[in-house]
C-alpha cells in the first residue's frame, strides 16, 4: 500500500451524521459524532442499547444497508475519505485494513463452510495468495489465538465449537491480513465472564502484537477501563463526553456519565457503601428526542431555558485537561465532587425462618449419547450433583455460576418443570420434588413464582398488560369476581410502580424495563412467597437495571419473600444478596455469606470468577486470573474435582487427588463452605482478588 | 387417489424429525422400515378401495355377462377367490399367503396362481406382488408388469426433461430474485413465478397448445401431440408437455428459493463476509447458495410427487401413453389389477423420493450432518 509510512491518525471520524430512512421519516441515529483514533491507540464507544454506538462501526464500514445513508461529516481512514470511495476500493480495504468482530460469533461464522476456508479466504482475496500459503497463514494465526488443535480447528464447522472458540475464529479471522483498524462490536458480550476476560486479554496482546488500532464498542464501562486508552460515552445518538480513560472515569465532566457510572454496581462494594442511583425516567426514541439537550428531561442539573432551548449544543473542551471535551452547558458550573445523595436508608429486615430447603438434590438427565450408537446408549448429564442448602424468610440467595453450571435446571426442578431424580425440596417442610408443576396445587404455584431473564419474550404479545395479570389471579383463584380481580392487578401495577393506565397497554408499547415490572407484577400476583428471579436486569440497558433491582428489593422488604437471585454478574450480587452459592459444572463450590464469598479464602473458581469481572473503577486494584480452556461439557465431565482441568491450585493440593476425587465439602467458618482439596493453610494464604483503596470515597 | 397417497405418505414419513444424531445407516435402515410400513398401509388402503363390493359387482358384470342376477355374482365372485375376507385377499395378493384353490360351485377348479384354470403340478403355491405376479390388465390384455414397465419408462422420459428444465430454471429464478430483495429483477422475478405456479396444468397446456400448437397466432412451432414422442422424443414434439408440467413446479420452487436465499442474504455471516471484502458474486456463489438451497431441495424432492400428478392431466392432454395415462385408463374402466399395479409403483415413487430428501439434506446442512 502506497500508505505504508503514514504516521497521521489512523481513523478520524469528523461531524458524522447517519440517518435511516423509513417510508414515514427520517430517523436520525447518529448526529455529529467525530472521533480521532491515532495509530495502536484504542478508543472505547460506550452507551446504551439504542445510542448509535453499532451505527458508527457500520459507518465506518459503510456498510449501512439500504435505509442507513451518511447525511453529513467525514470519515477519513488515514487520511482518505471513506464516503467518497468506489464500492472496489472499500471492498479492498474491508477485511485487509479495516477488520471487524462482532457480537454473536455463531451467527457471524459461515454455518456450511468450514473453518479453515472461512480463514484462507481472506488473504487470498486481498493479496492473492495460493491457497497453500494461505492454509499456512490460517494454521499460524489460529494458533496465534490460542485454540487448541489447530488443523482440527480448520477443518470443523462452525457449529462443533463452543462460544469461546467461535469468537477466537472471528478474532482469528480479523486478524489474518494484519489490520490496521479493528472494529469490536460488543465483541464479548454472548460469552461467559471467564472466557470473556480471556478473550479480552487475547485481544489486547494482539493489538500490541501488531499494533493495531482499535474501536472498542461496548455497554460495559469495567471492559472499557480494562482494554481502552481513550473513551467517548454516547447518548441518544450524540457523543456526550470524550476524552482519555483517566479522565473521563475520575474527572467526568458530563451528566450522563456521572449518572451511568452512579447506576452500576461495583463488586468492590456494597449497597451501604456505595448505593445505586437509577436514573429517571427512559431514554427517548430516535424520533422523540428532546428539544436543547437531549439528556435534559432526565438529569439532575437540569436548567428550564437553558438545556432546553432548541439549538445544538457544540463539544466544550474541558479547560486544564488534554482532548477532553464536554457536550454540557453547565459543566463549569457544576460541582462535580459533590457527595451522592443517599436516599432514605431501609434496615433490611432479619432473615426469619427457613422457608425452603433442599436436601442432596439430584437432577440427572439422559440424552442419546454419541451417533455411532444411534441413541441405543444412552449418557447421563449431571446438571445438579448433590445441592443442597437452606433459604429463609426475606433473604436473598444468589446463585452464581456461568452458563451450563445448572443454575437455571435447578430453577427448573424448584419450580416443578422438572421432576427431581434423587434428593428432597421442603417448601414448609413438604417435600414437592417430585410433584411437577401439572399436579401442584394452586397455593404452592402461587408461593413458587418466577421472574424471567428477557421480558421481551415472556410476555404474550397478543394480551394487554391488565389482562396477562388478571389471568395469573384467575389461575391462582385470587379475588370472587372479575371487579375484585381487576381491583388487585390495579394494586399490584403500583407495587410495580408503573401508571396504571398501563393496564390497557399491549407489551409491544413498553419498554424493557418496563416489560420487566410487568413480570414481576405477574410474580407477586399470588403473594409469591419464594421468587425465582433468573438474571431478571440482565437483558435491561445499565440505566434501567438499576431502578429494576431496587423494585425487586422494595417488595421484598414489603412481603418478606425469599428471593433466589440468579446470576453471572456479580457485582449485583454483591449489592443485593445475603448469601451466595457459587455453581460449577452441577456442583455447589462455594456457599456462604456475601462477605464470606467475597473476602478470602476462596474456593478457586469463585476467586478466578471475581477476577474476571471487569470494574469500572480505575481505583480498584485487582488480581489477574485468566481462565484456560472453555468450561468443560457437562456431557462429559472431568473426572475428580469438576473445576481440576483450569484450576490455578491444583498443584498445591496434590494433582492427583484433584484429578481422582470429587472434593469433599468443608466448612471454613460459620456458614461458610467450601468444595475443596486445598488445606487450611494454603486458604489462609489467599489474598484478595479485588483491592478497594481505604478511605476512597 | 394420488391426493391421498400424498397425504397420507407425508403425514407418516415427516413425524421422524429426529435426524440428528442417528448413525448414517441405521438412519437409512430405519427409514427404509418406516418406509415399507407406509407402503403396506397405503397399498392396503387403495386394495380395500379398489375391492369394495360395487366395484366387484361392476367387474363380474363385464367379464360374465350385464344380465346376471345378484346370486350369480355372488357364486361368479365366489369361484373366483373375490369373496374371501380381506385380509387373506391382500395377503394372497400381495403374495405372503398361498394363492387360493376353489373348487367352484359349476365344477371348475380355479386357483390364483393358474390364471383361474385348474392348477398343475408346476403351479406355484404363492403368486403375488413379491413374486412378480401383477395379474392380467382387462383394458390391455396384457401382463399388469409389463404394462407398468413400459409405461413408467415413457414417463420417466418426461420427467426426466421436467426436472432438466424446471430445477435449474426454478432455482436460477430464486436466487436472481432473492440476491436482492425488492429490487426490479427481483419483482419481475417473483410476479412470474407467482403466476406460473398460479396455472393449473390444465389451463397453462391448453393455452400453450392454443398458442403454440395452432394457427391462431401464427406460431406453430411445435406440436399438440406428443405421441410420437413415445418412440422419438424431438425438441418439436416434446417441448409443450415438459413446459406445461415444469411451469408449474417451476413457480413453486423458485418462491421458496428466493424466500431462503433473502433470509440468508440478511444473515450476519453474510455481512462478515461482505466486509472480509468478499466481492458481491462471489458472495453469492460461495456463502450464500448453499445456505439458500438447503431449504429449497425439500420442496423440490416434494416435486416428485406433484409431477406424477401432473402427468397424468398433461400425458392425457397431449395424448402421451405413459403412466399417468395407464392410470386413467384404468380408473375409468375398471381394470382393478392395473389400478392395484399403479398405486404400488406411485406409492413407491413417493417414498423414494422421500427417502433421498432426507439423505439429501444431511449432506447439504452440515449442522445435522453425521460427525
Amino acid at each position: 500500500m502506497e500508505n505504508d509510512n503514514y504516521d497521521g491518525p489512523i481513523l478520524e471520524i469528523d461531524k458524522l451524521s447517519i440517518s435511516f430512512f423509513t417510508r414515514l421519516r427520517e430517523i436520525p441515529a447518529v448526529m455529529d459524532f467525530s472521533a480521532k483514533i491515532m495509530p495502536g491507540e484504542a478508543l472505547g464507544v460506550v452507551g446504551e442499547s439504542g445510542c448509535g454506538k453499532s451505527t458508527v462501526a457500520l459507518g465506518v464500514m459503510q456498510d449501512l444497508g439500504v435505509n442507513g445513508r451518511i447525511v453529513g461529516g467525514s470519515i477519513k481512514f488515514k487520511g482518505q475519505d471513506l464516503n467518497k470511495m468506489t464500492q472496489e476500493e472499500l471492498r479492498d480495504i474491508r477485511g485487509s485494513q479495516i477488520a471487524m468482530i462482532y457480537q454473536e460469533p455463531m451467527a457471524s461464522l459461515n454455518p456450511a463452510m468450514r473453518i479453515g476456508k472461512q480463514l484462507m479466504e481472506v488473504p487470498m482475496i486481498h493479496e492473492g495468495v495460493s491457497e497453500k500459503e494461505a492454509y499456512d497463514r490460517a494454521l499460524e494465526v489460529v494458533t496465534d489465538v490460542k485454540l487448541p488443535d489447530p488443523k482440527r480447528m480448520l477443518e470443523s464447522f462452525p457449529h462443533q465449537l463452543s462460544g469461546g472458540q467461535q469468537q477466537r475464529i472471528v478474532i482469528a479471522m480479523a486478524l489474518m491480513s494484519k489490520p490496521s483498524l479493528l472494529i469490536l462490536d460488543e465483541p464479548t458480550t454472548a460469552l461467559d465472564v471467564t472466557v470473556e476476560a480471556a478473550v479480552v486479554e487475547l485481544v489486547k496482546d494482539l493489538g500490541k502484537k501488531y499494533g493495531t488500532s482499535m474501536l472498542f464498542i461496548s455497554h460495559n464501562l469495567g471492559l472499557v477501563l480494562e482494554t481502552c486508552d481513550r473513551i467517548c460515552v454516547m447518548y441518544s445518538g450524540e457523543a456526550v463526553e470524550r476524552g482519555s480513560i483517566e479522565d473521563v472515569f475520575d474527572k467526568m465532566q458530563h451528566p450522563y456519565t456521572q449518572a451511568l457510572f452512579r447506576s452500576i454496581p461495583l463488586p468492590g462494594a456494597d449497597k451501604n457503601a456505595r448505593p445505586l442511583i437509577a436514573i429517571p425516567g427512559n431514554f427517548p426514541l430516535p424520533h422523540e428526542r428532546p428539544e436543547g439537550c437531549n439528556f435534559g428531561p432526565r438529569c439532575d442539573y437540569f436548567e428550564d431555558g437553558l438545556c432546553n432551548e432548541n439549538k445544538a449544543i457544540p463539544m466544550y473542551p474541558v479547560d486544564g485537561m488534554e482532548r477532553h471535551e464536554t457536550r454540557c452547558l453547565k459543566f463549569q458550573e457544576i460541582d462535580w465532587n459533590a457527595p451522592i445523595e443517599v436516599g432514605a436508608q431501609t434496615e433490611k429486615p432479619e432473615p426469619g425462618r427457613v422457608v425452603l430447603k433442599m436436601d442432596n438434590l439430584k437432577k440427572y438427565y439422559e440424552v442419546a449419547a454419541s451417533a455411532l450408537f444411534g441413541g441405543k446408549n444412552k449418557k447421563v448429564v449431571k446438571a445438579n450433583e448433590t445441592l443442597s442448602f437452606e433459604a429463609r424468610e426475606s433473604e436473598t440467595l444468589a446463585i452464581v455460576g456461568e452458563s451450563g453450571c445448572g443454575k437455571s435446571t435447578f430453577a427448573k426442578v424448584l419450580m416443578g418443570l422438572e421432576t427431581a431424580t434423587d434428593g428432597q425440596i421442603l417448601l414448609d417442610n413438604k417435600n414437592i420434588e417430585g410433584t411437577s408443576i401439572e399436579d401442584r396445587d394452586t397455593q404452592t404455584v402461587a408461593d413458587v413464582q418466577m421472574v424471567f431473564q428477557n421480558p421481551f419474550d415472556t410476555l404474550n404479545p397478543s394480551m394487554t398488560v391488565g389482562r396477562q395479570i388478571i389471568r395469573a389471579l384467575e389461575i391462582f383463584q385470587i379475588g370472587n369476581n372479575d371487579e375484585d380481580r381487576r381491583k388487585r392487578m390495579l394494586e399490584l401495577l403500583d407495587l410495580v410502580k408503573l401508571p396504571r393506565a398501563f393496564a390497557d397497554r399491549m407489551p409491544r408499547q413498553l419498554s424493557g424495563g418496563q416489560k420487566q415490572r410487568v413480570g414481576i407484577a405477574r410474580a407477586f400476583a399470588g403473594d409469591a412467597r419464594i421468587v425465582v428471579a433468573d438474571e431478571p436486569v440482565s437483558a435491561l440497558d445499565v440505566s434501567v437495571q438499576a431502578a429494576v433491582t431496587d423494585l425487586l428489593m422494595e417488595i421484598q422488604r414489603e412481603h418478606k419473600t425469599t428471593l433466589l437471585f440468579i446470576s453471572h454478574d456479580l457485582s449485583i450480587v454483591r449489592y443485593l444478596s445475603d448469601r451466595v452459592m457459587v455453581m460449577y459444572l452441577g456442583h455447589v463450590v462455594e456457599l456462604g455469606t456475601t462477605d464470606q464469598v467475597f473476602a478470602p479464602p476462596y474456593h478457586p473458581y469463585t476467586e478466578a470468577l471475581l477476577s474476571a469481572v471487569p470494574i469500572a473503577d480505575t481505583s480498584i486494584k485487582k488480581k489477574h486470573i485468566v481462565l484456560d480452556g472453555d468450561i468443560p461439557s457437562a456431557m462429559n465431565p472431568p473426572s475428580g474435582c469438576p473445576f481440576q482441568t483450569r484450576c490455578r491450585w491444583k498443584d498445591k493440593a496434590g494433582a492427583s487427588l484433584c484429578e481422582s476425587e470429587v472434593p469433599p465439602v468443608r466448612v471454613l467458618a460459620d456458614g461458610h463452605q467450601v468444595k475443596c482439596h486445598l488445606d487450611d493453610a494454603d486458604f489462609a494464604a489467599m489474598e484478595p482478588v479485588i483491592e478497594t483503596p481505604v478511605a476512597a470515597e | 387417489m394420488l391426493p391421498l397417497l400424498r397425504f397420507l405418505s407425508r403425514a407418516i414419513t415427516n413425524n421422524n424429525t429426529d435426524k440428528t444424531g442417528a448413525f448414517m445407516g441405521l438412519f437409512i435402515l430405519r427409514r427404509l422400515g418406516v418406509m415399507i410400513l407406509t407402503a403396506l398401509c397405503l397399498t392396503f388402503i387403495v386394495f380395500w378401495l379398489t375391492n369394495l363390493y360395487p366395484n366387484l359387482e361392476k367387474l363380474a358384470k363385464t367379464q360374465g355377462n350385464f344380465r346376471m342376477s345378484d346370486e350369480q355374482v355372488e357364486t361368479f365372485l365366489g369361484n373366483r377367490g373375490y369373496t374371501q375376507s380381506l385380509p387373506v385377499k391382500y395377503g394372497q395378493w400381495i403374495g405372503v399367503l398361498p394363492g387360493y384353490v376353489i373348487e367352484g360351485t359349476d365344477g371348475e377348479t380355479r386357483a390364483k396362481c393358474a390364471a383361474n384354470r385348474a392348477p398343475t403340478d408346476d403351479t406355484a403355491t404363492f403368486c403375488g406382488i413379491l413374486q412378480g405376479e401383477w395379474g392380467q390388465s382387462t383394458v390391455f390384455k396384457d401382463d399388469v408388469s409389463t404394462i407398468v414397465g413400459t409405461r413408467l419408462g415413457l414417463t420417466g422420459k418426461l420427467m426426466f426433461w421436467v426436472m432438466m428444465v424446471m430445477v435449474p430454471g426454478a432455482l436460477l429464478i430464486g436466487v436472481l430474485a432473492g440476491m436482492r430483495e425488492g429490487s426490479r429483477t427481483d419483482r419481475s422475478l417473483s410476479t412470474i413465478s407467482i403466476v406460473s405456479t398460479a396455472t393449473p396444468e390444465y389451463v397453462s397446456g391448453v393455452i400453450l397448445i392454443a398458442v403454440f400448437a395452432t394457427p391462431l397466432f401464427g406460431m406453430q412451432y411445435f406440436k399438440g401431440t406428443a405421441t410420437s414422442a413415445m418412440d422419438d422424443a424431438t425438441f418439436n414434439n416434446f417441448f409443450l408437455p415438459v413446459i406445461t408440467i415444469a411451469m408449474y413446479g417451476m413457480g413453486y420452487i423458485a418462491r421458496m428459493t428466493r424466500a431462503s436465499m433473502t433470509e440468508v442474504m440478511t444473515a450476519q455471516y453474510v455481512r462478515t463476509a461482505r466486509l472480509k471484502g468478499v466481492s458481491f458474486p462471489n458472495i453469492v456463489m460461495k456463502h450464500a447458495l448453499r445456505n439458500a438451497l438447503i431449504a429449497p431441495f425439500t420442496v423440490i424432492m416434494l416435486q416428485f410427487p406433484w409431477l406424477l400428478n401432473g402427468v397424468v392431466i398433461v400425458e392425457t392432454l397431449f395424448n402421451y401413453k405413459g403412466f399417468g395415462w395407464t392410470l386413467v385408463q384404468a380408473a375409468s374402466n375398471n381394470d382393478i389389477e392395473l389400478l392395484l399395479g399403479v398405486s404400488v409403483v406411485s406409492v413407491f415413487v413417493v417414498l423414494v423420493t422421500q427417502l433421498i430428501s432426507d439423505i439429501g439434506y444431511v449432506f447439504l446442512n452440515p449442522r445435522i450432518r453425521i460427525s
